[in-house]
């Protein structure tokens, strides 16, 4: 195989699986009566437009570390669906601390961040010890460890820690938690932007979170790829038995996998806490999940979750035009990010199993003429 | 009489390698008729061409007479033709009677299976061809040959009249497979065509009234067993003299390389499976276990490698390692060449050089401290291909691209190049081709002159005899005989593996 044909194998999967889901929602919003192009060009322009991207960018950043966080599960072929509720939990937490302390400002940020990871770490290291110790599907463990969070723990803290009097306060109108002060609070990268660009209208802000999730990227792509630790994952994912036989402790790298799994998890509502200076009454939920099709469409790549990221964020973003527009309606955008995934599981098996064959001929190749 | 098979030019590519190259083929109606090659020789190519399960690129098939042409198993049913399988297909939980009608269960009115009708059927078919089975027995209580059996009714309950057996002899002892024989025999007699691949030339010979020899995809002869000795069939296979599997001259050492004692293992339900075993492997000495599969040799073998907890003493050369974990003990010399490749031996999706670092990868060249060397590993890994003549492109190539013979020459590069004390070698030649094996049998000797110290387990019992400086017979759970390689014989051997042989033998 050239490499040439190795890159364009590489992409031929995410991309058809992006062209076939535009069709595929082409030929929605025409037999709702929406023209495709006028619904499509209203999304382009709109995120041409600075602010937007600002935007798409504040909503890829969490669903980047959200996607990493379910690809290191992936990788050791572990389901991780319980990171809605490890990063709700964790945000909810680190909010709370963040709030009600007070240090120096890099001391502060780092407290932040160790209580997010920790808190994320734990609930998801629950699924993990109860997969070694009773060997309970980390699937099923995780979506009711999901359940208790979501619905019900974090309801529960955000009532119980929330500004200004707790359970007794009583009030009406629903408020966050204690609000942080600067000094834990991660720094917008507007100035940044800035020096390349005008300046940036509309109080939008470009969340500090997204360096954050750059060496998320980079750490995730060291550990996997360069370390021994990495080497013993992947070993796991692929092949348990053997990695057992070549001495890779199975219930310890269980364990370790939801533990960094989690960890990475709960970073995943910082972005969130870090720009709103609290964890809201209202937060942004459903990241866990996005994160897992990011994670799928991404091929747990480091870069591949990026650009996946970025996709399903520009979809979500730019999708808020379309009511003001009233060239579509905004619902298009699930159709769209739905038939992504769809027609990605689909075509990468069928990428596969091309490159497969491609290979198997390649080393059948080099044995014709080398004596029997 | 009239052939029930005609072959006619069979062709077969797939990319880079002509499996079947003009084959022509004959099978009289009520013969029996062996194909013989060796691993890769294209028979697997041509009997799944013959039962739809592949199509030739060119050639004509002719079954009764009737050109035909298949493209599905099911269409070569329909013709009567039926496939054994080498690997069993059954369902361990069903019933034979289940297992036998699945897939073709005679139904009654809304769908419900008809069983006594099944029923009916099977103990026909079971009457005409003079095979005897419990249909109320539960598949996973039988032995190998009686599933075999099942496979073999499994096939005429569909109508067939023509059987392909796929290398049957392969998981039977010696004394299943007179069984067997026998079986075949009242098969021919009650009228059917039987084709049988199998590369044992004993066993050919003893069985079939055609043999047609096949080497490198092409049909080389077809004779009559009397008029050829094994000898003949062994140069007309492999086109020169078979390689025996001989160790030449004692190497053994006394000193200890590897002590257990009192091994105990229990299975998750309580059983015991293997029971106070005491072995002893000094440098320079290959120890062969023969036992018929599920007698504990696994177990065994699990046990010293720490992938299954076990009660009792484990020493590797002095030191104690009843409780080292799996990397612990191969870091401090265990060697481990698994049963089953593709279970426990490979990452099937991942390059050749991952793979060579698997076990090894905390030990130079593959790592260095918290990381991965790709580089050392790299070389390591094409040093293997080198000495260990691994046949690949490249050392980034998937594991899963190369032949199951250059898989086998990856893995016992893999563990030999690393110089373990100790080698735990499970079936290190299942399944690969004549000359895979001569290399890898070549390698073990070559160690087992430099002072390594090998257990082999293989169901080959000539490769046990051959290599082996002592052999030890596992029967449920125990070892029953300690025996001598230069003065057993396959059969004797084969009686003890049973346990129709309690005597202790000479040691």
């Amino acid at each position: 195989m050239t490499p040439l044909r190795r890159i364009v194998l590489r992409f031929a999967a995410p991309v058809s699986a992006v062209v076939f889901a535009l069709v595929m929602s082409s030929v929605v919003l025409l037999i709702s009566g929406s023209s495709p192009t006028n619904a499509y060009g209203d999304m382009i322009s709109h995120a041409s437009k600075l602010e937007t991207m600002i935007d798409i960018l504040n909503r890829a950043t969490p669903f980047y570390i959200s996607g990493i966080a379910a690809a290191i599960g992936f990788r050791m072929a572990l389901f991780n669906i319980g990171v809605e509720g490890q990063y709700l939990l964790a945000a909810v937490f680190a909010a709370h601390v963040g709030g009600v302390v007070s240090l120096p400002p890099v001391l502060h940020v780092a407290l932040i961040f160790v209580v997010a990871m920790a808190v994320g770490a734990a609930y998801s290291g629950v699924a993990g010890v109860l997969k070694v110790t009773r060997g309970i599907n980390e699937v099923i463990s995780t979506i009711m460890l999901n359940a208790i969070a979501v619905s019900g723990l974090v309801a529960f803290l955000v009532k119980r820690w929330q500004a200004g009097g707790g359970l007794a306060s009583g009030s009406a109108t629903r408020v966050g938690t204690t609000p942080i002060d600067e000094s834990g609070l991660l720094p917008t990268l507007n100035s940044f932007v800035e020096i390349f660009t005008r300046d940036i209208r509309s109080n939008k802000e470009l969340t500090g979170m997204l360096v954050v999730a750059v060496v998320v990227g980079i750490a995730y792509y060291v550990v996997i790829n360069r370390t021994r630790f990495g080497f013993d994952l992947r070993a796991s994912g692929i092949n348990p038995f053997a990695a057992r036989a070549g001495g890779v402790p199975p219930k310890r790298m269980v364990v370790t996998a939801m533990l960094i799994s989690g960890a990475i998890a709960g970073l995943v509502g910082l972005t969130e806490v870090m720009q709103v200076g609290s964890f809201s009454a209202n937060p942004i939920r459903g990241l866990g999940f996005t994160g897992i099709a990011v994670a799928l469409l991404g091929r747990n790549s480091p870069i591949g979750v990026g650009i996946a990221a970025l996709v399903f964020a520009f979809l979500d973003v730019s999708s808020g035009v379309l009511q003001f527009t009233g060239a579509a309606s905004r619902e298009i955008v699930v159709i769209i990010q739905g038939i992504i995934i769809l027609a990605a599981v689909v075509s990468y098996e069928m990428v596969r199993r091309i490159s497969d064959r491609e290979e198997t001929k390649s080393a059948a190749a080099a044995l014709v003429g080398s004596p029997a | 009489m009239s052939n029930a098979i005609e072959l006619v030019g069979i062709t077969k590519r797939f990319p880079g390698v002509v499996a079947n190259d003009r084959v022509d083929l004959s099978v009289e109606e009520g013969e029996i008729h062996a194909i013989c090659g060796e691993n890769g020789a294209g028979k697997s190519t041509l009997m799944k061409i013959l039962y739809g399960m592949q199509q030739p690129d060119e050639g004509e098939m002719r079954v009764f007479g009737r050109a035909v042409r298949f493209t599905s198993p099911t269409e070569a049913i329909a013709a009567g033709i039926g496939m054994v399988h080498q690997h069993f297909m059954l369902a361990d939980q069903l019933t034979v009677l289940e297992n036998v009608i699945l897939g073709a269960e005679p139904t009654s009115a809304g769908g419900r299976i008809n069983f006594g009708t099944a029923r009916r059927h099977l103990g026909e078919v079971g009457r005409a061809y003079g095979l005897t089975v419990d249909p109320n027995d539960l598949v996973e209580t039988l032995e190998v040959g009686e599933r075999q059996r099942i496979e073999i009714i499994k096939v005429l309950y569909r109508g067939a009249k023509i059987l392909i057996l796929d290398e049957p002899t392969a998981v039977l002892v010696p004394h299943e497979v007179d069984e067997l024989f026998r079986n075949l025999r009242d098969l021919k007699a009650a009228g059917s065509t039987i084709i049988f691949i199998d590369h044992k030339l004993a066993e050919v010979l003893a069985i079939a009234d055609t043999i047609t020899v096949i080497r490198q995809g092409r049909t080389i002869a077809t004779v009559k067993p009397a008029d050829v000795t094994a000898g003949d069939l062994a140069e007309l296979m492999v086109g020169s003299e078979l390689p025996t599997p001989t160790a030449t001259g004692s190497t053994v050492t006394d000193v200890v390389a590897l002590d257990v004692a009192k091994m105990t293992v229990r299975s998750s339900d309580g059983r015991l499976v293997l029971d106070d075993v005491s072995l002893r492997i000094h440098r320079g000495e290959v120890l062969g276990v023969a036992g018929v599969e599920g007698n504990g040799q696994s177990e065994l073998i699990d046990a010293i490698m720490g992938i299954t907890p076990s009660t009792g003493t484990l020493a590797l050369a002095g030191d104690d390692i009843s409780h080292a974990s799996v990397r612990r003990r191969r870091e401090l010399g265990l060697g481990y060449i698994p049963q089953d490749r593709h279970l426990e031996g490979l990452l099937l999706p991942a390059p050749l050089w991952e793979n060579a670092a698997l076990g090894h990868q905390t030990q130079r060249p593959f790592g260095r401290g918290p990381w991965i060397d790709r580089e050392g590993a790299r070389k390591r890994t094409e040093e293997i291909r080198e000495e260990f003549d691994v046949r690949t492109p490249n050392v980034d190539v998937s594991a899963q691209a190369l032949s199951g013979g250059n898989q086998q020459k990856l893995i016992v590069g893999r563990e030999m190049s690393a110089d373990p004390i100790v080698l735990i070698a499970a079936h290190p030649t299942r399944g690969i081709d004549v000359g895979a094996q001569a290399t890898v049998w070549d390698k073990l000797r070559t160690a087992r002159a430099n002072g390594m110290a090998t257990l082999l387990i293989s169901a080959d019992l000539d490769e046990l005899i051959g290599l082996s400086d002592s052999i030890i017979v596992v029967f449920r759970g125990k070892i029953t005989a300690t025996l001598d390689p230069a003065t057993i014989t396959p059969r004797e051997l084969g009686e003890f593996m049973t346990g129709s042989n309690q005597t202790e033998g000479a040691a």
